[in-house]
């Protein structure tokens, strides 16, 4: 494994349900996501896109097989340790922002520093920071419900890559906005990742996935394809021959 | 569109030879549609057939350039407003491939969608990345309209790229459902399958049972 993967799923299943009335949601699948690097993943609904994005950021368990993020096997920690990896390690984007209605900008993006126990005028300055990096500083003491929906998308991508979080997974982030806004929203998340973060991207919007490097094909809990890139394709080769 | 309205639009601006006439054509387009030299020689003869351009002599390197008449401005005003006829359906290879693939048997018809859908997105991926560069020198440098021009057709490369995939992802959900619901004989030809009859007056006798 190379030093930059960031996030890897190895032979991942999850089977939902027990005895007679289970559920296969995802089936073996293995997917990797570097530094530098955005990856979408794009099927139907109940094709399994959700339950990948909650294995890959601790929040589900797999059934089988191996979610490692920065070299920790989630499956290895406690339930603490996977806690604090989780707030130090992972950043979520939903389609509705998530942002906290009583906290301004710059606090929402804060909080997870602040609950990771740094002093309230480091995260803030760190905060400010990560607003700076997605072009929304100036809205740093504005709350929520004065902004529109791309400025909060942005504060909840800062929010996403805050401190030293470096994987953001983001889950049709730009479902709730319109066309020309989401693009903005996708362009930021494409500079972070150039910039450096890992991103994981769920979307069924074909314009949207081909911000990614990379765009994989999800049915029915299975990779059925992938849009590899040439140079990846032989190194893969090299790997196996 | 036709090389000719193309043409005539941009001898509205001012009179122009061939060559540069491409050249302007091209630009404007990005190259997306390459005209050949001979094909805008061609076009520009049977304009002036028409009465819809003229020669205004040749340049110091022989070069002859051409002007609307009257009449051509009037076409140029005409095209401008008039809808783009779309009654003559293009023959669309891909539209051909899976409507022969769900009727010929032995045709892996998902493994046709799926091939597909990747190399389009794959094409989704190039377009994008080259309107990331478009709008950052549209935004960075003063190219104007030229750039803009670039970007709009980018866009439409990418709506219609979008429209591919979102059909094809149509397509693979009927199939699905019609893999999935119960079986229907052609024409109404009764199944003598033993066990398989349906009975009397049930909700699955045919329209020629039912007549008969």
């Amino acid at each position: 494994m190379s030093t930059d993967t960031i996030l890897r799923l190895d032979a991942v299943t999850r089977v939902h349900g027990r005895d007679t009335t289970t559920v296969q949601a995802l089936d073996g699948v293995s997917l990797e996501v570097r530094a530098g690097e955005l990856v979408a993943v794009m099927g139907p609904s109940g094709s399994g896109k959700s339950t990948l994005l909650n294995l890959a950021g601790g929040l589900d368990a797999p059934t089988s097989g191996q979610v490692v993020i920065e070299g920790q096997d989630l499956g290895t920690l406690s339930k603490d340790a996977l806690a604090r990896l989780r707030r130090r390690r992972v950043g979520f984007v939903f389609q509705d922002f998530n942002l906290i209605p009583s906290l301004t900008a710059v606090e929402n993006v804060a909080l997870p520093l602040e609950l990771d126990g740094q002093r309230v005028g480091k995260a803030r300055r760190r905060a400010l920071d990560a607003l700076r990096t997605v072009g929304v500083d100036e809205l740093a003491d504005r709350y929520p419900d004065k902004m529109s929906g791309g400025q909060q998308q942005r504060v909840a991508i800062a929010r996403a890559l805050v401190g030293d979080r470096r994987l953001v997974l983001a889950d049709e982030p730009t479902g709730a906005l319109d066309s020309h806004t989401g693009e903005g929203v996708l362009r930021v998340l494409r500079e972070r990742c150039d910039a450096g973060a890992a991103g994981l991207l769920v979307t069924h919007e074909a314009r949207h996935a081909a911000w990614a490097d990379r765009v994989v094909f999800l049915r029915d809990g299975v990779v059925v394809d992938s849009t590899g890139t040439p140079e990846r394709a032989e190194a893969l080769l090299e790997q196996t021959s | 569109m036709s090389v000719r309205q193309g043409l005539l639009a941009l001898l509205a601006t001012e009179p122009m030879y061939g060559a540069r006439l491409r050249a302007e054509f091209e630009a404007r387009t990005s190259g997306t549609w390459p005209l050949n030299v001979g094909q805008v020689y061609q076009t520009l003869t049977r304009l002036e057939r028409d009465g819809l351009v003229e020669a205004v002599g040749a340049d110091g390197e022989g070069r002859i350039s051409y002007r609307l008449t009257e009449a051509g401005r009037a076409e140029v005003a005409r095209w401008w407003l008039s809808p783009v006829d779309r009654e003559t359906t293009p023959r669309d290879e891909l539209v051909i491939k899976l409507a022969l693939a769900v009727t010929v048997d032995g045709v892996d018809v998902a493994r046709v969608v799926q091939t597909q859908r990747t190399a389009t997105l794959r094409h989704l991926q190039d377009l994008t990345r080259l309107k990331q560069r478009a709008t950052a020198s549209h935004e960075s440098q003063d190219h104007g309209d030229v750039d803009l021009a670039w970007l709009l057709v980018l866009e439409n490369l990418i709506f219609a790229g979008e429209a591919e995939v979102r059909w094809l992802d149509h397509v693979e959900a009927r199939l699905h459902r019609e893999a999935t619901r119960p079986h229907r004989r052609a024409r109404g030809i009764p199944d003598d399958t033993p066990g398989s009859a349906p009975a009397e007056g049930s909700v699955g006798t045919t329209l020629e049972e039912a007549q008969q």
